[in-house]
């Protein structure tokens, strides 16, 4: 983790109010909204044409999930990944709130023992109470866990949604602009994920490769997890019939392919959750890679006069909120400590 | 000190580095192991655009020796591939050959394994193949130039243990000079001291670290067992016996009439 440290030592801030974010993504997008709740000045720019795949924030899975994150990710992703579904549902709005279900083959059953064991915030659940929940689901499995503080919502809506409220209160946000040509502003936060490994040492790519479809058959009301010993599949329910499934978690920055085994991977498990997936229409095929620091935490990294907010890795929607205030505090002059923001950052 | 193609090693304990939360996490877990050796599995997606980089910088700052292996490949020649792109990446000609003959056990394809050896020790790597207690196939693979044999303790990442001490006892008596090394299957530390009571010269493991509560811990409490079970075996344990053997000689007690 950061130290807790203050982060004055580096000067004055001058001018607090006018502050350019760069990168339209998630990062971008909740520090900004956090800005303008202090009454900055906020420029967004982005190199992008407009909000779409270029960014990992359009291929997220939207799972509010700091429950079932917290089976391999670090204490904090739970403790303020809790604060999520309010900070969404205040901004943007559209979160639902129907808890995340987790079930095992019959051949991993060993693996939903360890999953409860490194999880809290559940009930476990027979095949009855699983057929309760997931009508579609029934006679599939005989035992699950339910955590039902858990949510989810769709992040291309949430985006728009969060950009429209930043527009509204008179942000500008400027598309197709990149770092470079961006009007000059008191203050800059970098937010433009991977794109900042450059400067940011430690920064890596965890490649995540996901599936968009469609079943006509199948009902789900709510993200369900498959586990399963190499990577947890999940499927997010979109609306309409439309599934998010996902996500692979592979070391390395490429951004552009999908592999068969990782189509296969998906499809199957999708399959084992139900055989009616197999007539599910594929909609979309999303390739990127995730900005990660070394321990999968996010961070504000305060380095050559400018802060940077990265490495939000697979809790985008999640922790942004969280570091995006936490930068914005900063921006704006707030002297406290925080165990987000990293001052030294050559020390990690 | 074990002796791996002629590089001594301190600690006999080689440890992976997949599965773990973070790779923050994994350098606490081998740092806490004492591992001198790691090893690395290369996808061959990540090796052809170089796009694994960051990754295998980690790797490589963790000053232990990286054993890269051929992990998911079951063919000879996606071993064979894979194990010459490892050699680059990594620079190194050690390579942990895997040939999966089994989806379900990935069991060794023993037959596809050989064959990759062989191939493998012509182009001059040294290979450390995961393989079964096959006596026959064990031989087999010496014969084709390997200085360090593999056998699993139970199938790969199941936890289980030694399920065939019998069949590692006779495989250690019949390659008395050769390097041994019991990979995969081990869940607890226990299972790790047995194997070193039972002679091995090593033991490697990933998924019991990786997938503890508290990788760092369970990696120090393995290199504990380890280094017990092989101070065990040096100190030559005493025979089981069927019966009792009163350990006060009833001779030297006090008479009291």
């Amino acid at each position: 983790m950061a130290q807790a440290g203050t982060i004055a030592s580096d000067g004055p801030v001058d001018g607090h109010g006018d502050v350019l974010v760069v990168g339209a993504g998630v990062a971008g997008l909740c520090t900004a909204t956090e800005l303008m709740a202090r009454g900055a000045r906020v420029t967004v720019v982005d190199r992008a044409p407009g909000p779409g795949p270029a960014s990992c924030s359009w291929w997220a899975g939207g799972m509010l999930a700091p429950y079932c994150e917290r089976e391999s990710a670090e204490e904090p992703v739970l403790r303020f990944g809790r604060l999520a579904a309010d900070w969404w549902e205040r901004h943007a709005g559209g979160v639902t709130r129907a808890g995340t279900l987790v079930v095992a083959p019959g051949r991993d059953r060993a693996e939903l023992a360890r999953f409860a064991r490194r999880t809290s915030g559940f009930e476990e659940v027979t095949g009855a109470r699983i057929t309760e929940l997931e009508p579609d689901l029934e006679g599939r499995f005989g035992r699950g866990l339910f955590f039902p503080d858990e949510a989810h919502l769709d992040p291309r809506a949430a985006t728009a949604a969060l950009l429209g409220w930043l527009e509204a209160g008179g942000a500008r946000v400027l598309w197709g602009t990149s770092m470079e040509d961006a009007p000059s502003a008191g203050q800059v936060i970098d937010c433009r994920g991977l794109a900042a490994a450059d400067t940011l040492p430690g920064l890596r790519g965890v490649k995540g490769e996901m599936l968009v479809i469609r079943s006509r058959e199948l009902r789900l009301s709510r993200p369900v997890r498959l586990l399963h010993p190499r990577w947890p599949i999940y499927i997010v329910p979109r609306g309409d019939g439309v599934y998010m499934l996902g996500a692979t978690m592979i070391e390395s920055d490429d951004r552009n392919r999908i592999t068969a085994r990782s189509m296969l991977e998906l499809l199957g498990a999708a399959y084992a959750l139900h055989p009616a997936f197999a007539e599910a229409e594929v909609l979309e095929i999303g390739v990127d890679a995730r900005p990660a620091f070394a321990d999968n935490l996010p961070r504000v990294v305060r380095r050559d006069g400018r802060l940077h907010v990265n490495g939000l890795y697979r809790h985008g929607f999640l922790l942004g909120p969280t570091v995006g205030a936490e930068a914005a505090a900063a921006a704006m002059g707030a002297n406290h400590g925080s165990e987000w923001i990293d001052d030294d950052h050559s020390q990690r | 000190m074990v002796n791996f193609y002629g590089t001594e090693v301190a600690s006999r304990l080689l440890l992976g580095t997949a599965l773990y939360p973070s790779p923050a996490v994994m350098a606490e877990a081998v740092s806490a192991s004492g591992a001198g050796i790691v090893t690395v599995s290369l996808r061959r997606e990540s090796a052809e655009g170089r796009s694994g980089q960051a990754f295998w910088e980690m790797i490589r700052g963790l000053g232990a020796q990286v054993l890269p292996n051929t992990a998911g490949c079951h063919t000879v020649r996606e071993a064979v591939t894979t194990a010459q792109m490892a050699r680059e990446v990594f620079g190194t000609d050690w390579i942990k050959l895997e040939v999966i003959g089994e989806d379900d056990t990935l069991q060794p394809d023993l037959f596809g394994l050989i064959e990759a050896a062989r191939i493998l020790v012509a182009e001059g790597f040294k290979v450390f193949p995961y393989t079964t207690e096959d006596l026959v196939a064990a031989g087999r693979l010496v014969d084709a130039g390997c200085e360090v044999l593999m056998p699993w303790g139970a199938p790969i990442g199941s936890g289980q243990g030694l399920v065939n001490p019998y069949g590692l006892r006779a495989m250690r008596s019949h390659f008395p000079d050769v390097t041994l090394v019991v990979d995969a299957g081990i869940g607890v530390p226990s299972h790790a001291a047995r194997a070193m009571e039972m002679g091995y010269d090593a033991v490697l493991l990933n998924t019991a670290v990786a997938k503890a509560g508290d990788p760092a811990a369970m990696a120090r409490a393995f290199a504990l067992a380890v280094e017990a079970g092989r101070v065990a075996f040096e100190a030559d344990p005493m025979e089981p016996r069927d019966m009792a053997a009163p350990s006060t000689p009833v001779m030297g007690k006090a008479f009291l009439g």
